[in-house]
């Protein structure tokens, strides 16, 4: 079982990381045990740029061959960017998941940061957890 | 705990990802999918499929159980070694099962059943069997390990003595051959050339690594899956079950009605179906960038202006996904579809609540590694 976790990021109990970019913006992707749980990435659908989110809003869509699932915004705030390369490359999500596979950046909206987010250690040990 | 293959332990050791499948644990994929499906188009790759079921059945009387029970004609195996794909059908005309029969001799012929439907297929056969004398003997002692793409006999032949290599490489398209231990059978689900081998279960882990040791990759069931829908060929369970006939399926070409006199199980339930006219099995090719998945609605386009009349109105459901997954080789999302016969070619997929183009098309997709669909 895959557990790259790394430190400098947050979490989401739905499989998402966030970047904070220290620019009011935050960069948004799926962690490395959400791309091995689906197996290969064949499909990725990211928000428009300019299209305003609400925290746990789903937003974005990637399917492997075996299931979809929805990507679920862990902030509220509006997309500044999205990765297009991954739609001719959906495997970035799976060789690069917190690197070159990332989804969106969000300018985030004044709401603080939702107490929901996980630290590193916090989600190892959740995904650790028996389901 | 599920049931567990000759080859576990070695799939474990491996770091596949093991998933139940038909009671079985088997190996998913041993790392990317994508990756072994296309080590099976472009070089060979192997799969345990020692799952299924080998059923031999012996008796003076075997091949008139068989012309009752399945709705090919096994009278069209003449020469000892040849192979029949044939339904098995209910009364009603309902699939029990898709199976091959390899004619071994006049009075043994052996039969490979899936998985999920092995009881149940036992319990038939053994119950048309019992009045004919003949005797249904399932082959738990065997393994079989599928070697499939272009370099995949060669490979596997190159693991047998020189006089038996010359044996292996004879052998002719669906057709098999007993080499010492082995049943050799140039059988497949992949579209791919390659050899089925049947062996004793206590040698599949040494053929697994010395195949292994000639760059055979391995290869789960989700690349199977993949590498057998862009091969347009059947999934049972998914296109089709009990509760559907070989005619609605796609496989009226493996329905002998002729002769005449032979009463197959299902015979007269498959000509009423045939004289009402009934649903069909098409291929789909997804126009756009998405994923196709089963039971997605499928309705009729709009027509476009001077088309000729088809059979269904716009808009309205015309039937849905039996299979789909992500083509590997055509890099588009590809689907079995059963819908209305003389459905139009351009249908809208329901997917998520939004209509998505495509292309009705006649399976199979790809044979041989080269895509036979236009995009």
């Amino acid at each position: 079982m895959s557990e790259n976790v790394p430190d400098d990021l947050h979490y989401t109990r739905t499989h998402e990381w966030i970047r904070d970019l220290a620019n009011g913006q935050v960069e948004i992707g799926i962690t490395d045990h959400a791309q091995d749980a689906l197996g290969d990435l064949v499909f990725v659908e990211v928000p428009q740029v300019g299209r305003e989110l609400k925290a746990g809003e789903a937003c974005a869509v990637v399917e492997s061959v075996k299931a979809a699932s929805d990507v679920y915004s862990p902030v509220s705030g509006r997309v500044v960017a999205r990765n297009d390369a991954l739609t001719q490359q959906p495997e970035l999500l799976n060789s690069d998941p917190y690197g070159a596979g990332w989804l969106m950046r969000v300018a985030r909206g004044d709401a603080p940061a939702g107490s929901a987010l996980l630290k590193a250690a916090e989600y190892l040990q959740y995904i650790k957890e028996p389901a | 705990m599920g049931l567990k293959t000759a080859l576990y332990g070695t799939h474990v050791a491996s770091g596949a990802k093991m998933i139940d499948f038909g009671g079985w644990d088997m190996p998913l994929s041993y790392g990317s999918q994508l990756e072994e499906h296309r080590a099976v188009r472009r070089d060979s790759g192997m799969f345990d499929v020692s799952h299924m079921g080998v059923v031999d059945l012996t008796g003076p009387r075997v091949r008139e159980l068989l012309s009752r029970l399945l709705a090919n004609d096994v009278a069209k195996l003449k020469v000892p070694g040849t192979a029949l794909y044939s339904c098995m059908l209910e009364p009603s005309g309902g699939t029990l099962d898709d199976l091959i029969t390899y004619f071994v001799t006049e009075h043994w012929f052996r039969l490979v059943v899936n998985a999920g439907t092995r009881r149940k297929d036992l319990d038939w056969i053994e119950a048309h069997a019992a009045p004919l004398g003949v005797l249904v003997r399932e082959r738990t002692d065997l393994a079989i390990v599928a070697v499939q793409g272009p370099l995949a006999r060669e490979k596997t032949a190159s693991l047998l003595t020189a006089a038996h290599r010359e044996t292996a490489l004879g052998i002719a398209r669906f057709s098999a051959a007993a080499i010492d231990s082995w049943f050799l059978a140039r059988t497949g689900y992949t579209g791919e050339d390659g050899f089925e081998i049947m062996l004793p279960a206590a040698e599949a882990p040494g053929v697994w690594h010395s195949l292994a040791a000639r760059d055979v990759a391995a290869a789960g069931l989700g690349a199977r899956d993949t590498l057998r829908l862009e091969a347009g060929m059947n999934l049972y369970g998914s296109d089709m079950d009990e509760s559907r006939h070989p005619l609605e399926s796609g496989l009226d070409w493996t329905v002998a009605f002729e002769p005449a006199e032979r009463d197959f199980i299902g015979r007269s339930a498959l000509l009423r179906a045939r004289a009402e006219g009934c649903d069909e099995l098409v291929g789909l090719v997804l126009e756009e960038r998405g994923m196709l998945r089963s039971h997605q609605p499928v309705s009729a386009a709009p027509t476009e202006p001077g088309a000729g009349a088809s059979a269904a109105s716009p808009g309205i459901v015309i039937g849905e996904i039996t299979s789909g997954s992500f083509s590997p080789t055509l890099s588009r999302a590809i689907a079995l579809a059963r819908v209305r016969r003389h459905a139009p070619t351009r249908v809208l997929v329901d997917i998520r609540g939004k209509q998505h183009a495509a292309r009705v098309v006649k399976p199979p997709f790809v044979r041989n590694g080269k895509a036979l669909i236009e995009l």
